[in-house]
């Protein structure tokens, strides 16, 4: 029968062109403001690396004033202190664990006329590419001997490898960057997690950063963060070494653990960790660690903030005033076509056979609209694109995957055969003597 | 076959009353062609759409091929119209976008049948009916005859218990009427069992017998030719 349906669907459709169209325009005008929306949403809030996200834990301690919480919601710090990260990491208690803060750096490109240029950049711990599951071009990043012996060694973007090296495999050669010369070992392949939540303090949505060097150069070189440094007590006479042994937190911490068993373990670790510091006058405030995954992180930082969620309600509520005027106009059609289902029903059709009929019209209807929609959606994002075509992340808004097309066309459906239910219901109680005299 | 006692029908609105059919009682035997007559108003289209199961009814008893029709859920009434009774339309009612093919083939859809079998019936009653050249004409490429031969045929296809026609004639001129009632009477004559109401004396007569209905009662029921005399 459904063949059928399909068959009688079609037929009503081009019967009634101008009210066909009218319904599908509503659907799919509903559908594509609801899924421009909903594509934004979804990028911002989608799972950066869902292979390790419940694997990959951040680290937050809170080593702030024991006179005032760091902010009004009770979460520890968003960052950790140079003094913490390093024992953390000297303890080596996780899978793996890796500590980083963003820096700024200019590239001095060889060759004649060519101009030095500034790039972000991280220092970082070795275990950073292997935990976040970077894809390389060449080569690969640097071991823990690189770390311990502060090699300058480094790992280039792939932008900056095609600006500075043409895109070739540069992994060996050296390259100028603030005045020290470090050996490439390795460059990156296109790699933008949104957000990038390896470090939500320089940028929810920022682009990865360029240039890669070790953690333990940079302390070196007493290259200062990029991001934000945040301390609660004065710094101390003593200028770089001092900076590192204050209570400032400006670095991100991340461990990687297998099981609950493991989250459970790191965590015990890091409460004694603060109880042995309270034993030395830190960490005055009562015990509250924290040790969140990728998702849960992103959530509690807040990522996706109350505008973009206001907004998703009100496209909502937009698809629901389309589905409205949907319904209104499936009335309409249904109650011109009460001969048709009297002459049916006369016939033999049963009530479930009537609403099946409608249902499977209004599904086409639906599915029309989400095609439609579709396509709205995509010109919704380009004008997105166009208002916001200052930031850089906005580029990945554009790009809707199949994810998000089956979603829109699921969505119409669902939407039209929602809006069908009090029509086709009003078309099945029609009864069966009621028009064939007046047909 | 059809068996109707002391059938009542009351249509309630709010401030009105009104009594289209009491205690409204007939038999109809296998093989008959009963026709109904009756002045506007009478309960002639009540009647008819009472023994189509298009309606129900406030009191009495009908029995259907043996059933008590009165017991019947919608989902049962529908398969019994389908399976049971061939109806027909003084205005034809042909489904305008579908083509006579496709007209024949809506209550065989709901019935079940095969792709096969349904080609099959309606290639048949189609060429009973004179329609083989034009089974994928819409109706309205038809003259009102042919288009009422249509409908016949889609009455026909299901091989129903009986037929029920209601005014068959009533949107026809004369010799197109005239070719109807020929092809009623064939039908009847290989077995079938009609009932048809009109308001034609004439028509009436050619029926083997004849129900009068006034204030929703059979006030006559005799044999055709004595309406014509009567």
């Amino acid at each position: 029968m459904f063949r059928y349906f399909i068959k009688l669907g079609s037929l009503s459709i081009r019967k009634n062109p101008v009210l066909s169209a009218l319904m599908v325009a509503a659907i799919a005008i509903g559908i594509g403001a609801c899924m421009t929306v909903v594509n934004v949403y979804y990028v911002m809030n989608g799972d950066p690396i869902p292979a390790k996200s419940s694997e990959l834990f951040y680290v937050q301690l809170d080593s702030w004033d024991p006179n005032e919480a760091v902010n009004d919601d009770g979460e520890p710090p968003d960052q950790v202190t140079y003094i913490d990260a390093t024992a953390l990491m000297a303890a080596n208690r996780a899978r793996r664990q890796v500590v980083s803060y963003q820096v700024g750096r200019v590239i001095q490109p060889e060759g004649e006329g060519a101009r030095p240029f500034q790039v972000s950049g991280r220092a970082s711990t070795a275990d950073f590419f292997t935990m976040f599951d970077v894809p390389f071009q060449y080569g690969s990043g640097w071991d823990e001997s690189a770390d311990r012996s502060a090699d300058q060694v480094v790992v280039l973007g792939r932008r900056t490898n095609d600006r500075v090296f043409g895109g070739e495999d540069s992994t060996g050669r050296r390259l100028v960057i603030n005045g020290d010369s470090y050996r490439v070992v390795g460059v990156m392949d296109e790699w933008n997690p949104v957000p990038k939540f390896y470090d939500l303090t320089t940028g929810d949505f920022n682009d990865v950063e360029e240039v890669f060097m070790p953690f333990s150069v940079a302390i070196d070189k007493e290259l200062s963060g990029w991001g934000n440094t945040n301390c609660w007590k004065p710094l101390g006479e003593g200028g770089w070494q001092a900076f590192l042994n204050s209570e400032c937190v400006w670095m991100q911490m991340w461990v990687e653990l297998g099981n609950e068993a493991e989250w459970a373990e790191y965590k015990a670790f890091l409460d004694a960790y603060t109880e042995s510091q309270k034993a030395l006058g830190r960490f005055q405030r009562p015990l509250n660690n924290s040790l969140l995954n990728v998702t849960e992180h992103l959530e509690a930082q807040e990522v996706v903030d109350d505008s973009v969620q206001i907004l998703l309600v009100l496209a909502v509520l937009f698809l629901l005033v389309c589905l409205l005027n949907t319904i209104g106009l499936l009335l309409a059609k249904v109650m011109r076509r009460s001969g048709d289902v009297s002459l049916r029903r006369a016939l033999g059709a049963s009530r479930r056979a009537v609403f099946g009929q409608y249902i499977t019209e209004a599904g086409m209807i639906g599915l029309a609209g989400g095609i439609i929609g579709i396509g709205l959606t995509r010109l919704g994002l380009t004008g997105i694109h166009v208002l916001y075509a200052d930031l850089e992340w906005i580029d990945r808004v554009l790009g809707m995957d199949w994810v998000m097309v089956l979603t829109a066309v699921a969505l119409a459906i669902l939407s039209a055969l929602a809006a069908a239910l009090y029509p086709t219901w009003r078309a099945v109680r029609i009864h069966p003597a009621s028009q064939l005299k007046s047909l | 076959m059809l068996c109707m006692t002391n059938i009542s029908k009351v249509y309630r609105t709010d401030m009105v009353e009104t009594h289209a059919l009491r205690e409204f009682s007939l038999d109809v035997a296998e093989g008959e062609f009963v026709s109904v007559t009756g002045p506007s108003g009478s309960g002639k289209t009540t009647f008819l759409n009472i023994a189509g199961l298009l309606e129900e009814f406030s009191s009495g008893k009908y029995e259907l091929d043996g059933r008590d029709v009165s017991r019947l859920n919608d989902y049962e009434r529908s398969r019994f119209r389908n399976e049971k009774i061939g109806f027909i339309f003084q205005s034809f009612n042909l489904i305008p976008e579908l083509d006579i093919f496709d007209n024949v083939d809506v209550p065989l859809r709901y019935r079940g049948f095969g792709a096969a079998e349904r080609r099959k019936r309606i290639e048949r009653v189609l060429e009973l009916v004179g329609l083989g050249s034009r089974m994928r004409h819409l109706p309205s490429q038809l003259s009102g005859g042919q288009q009422q031969r249509a409908a016949i045929a889609r009455a026909l296809a299901g091989e129903p218990r009986f037929l029920l026609a209601d005014e068959p004639t009533g949107n026809l001129d004369s010799n197109m009427a005239e070719s109807i009632m020929q092809l009623l009477e064939e039908i009847h004559g290989e077995g079938a069992t009609i009932i048809m109401v009109t308001h034609e004396p004439s028509l009436a007569m050619r029926a083997e017998r004849n129900i009068q209905v006034r204030d929703g009662r059979v006030s006559v029921d005799a044999p055709g030719l004595m309406v014509a005399n009567g």
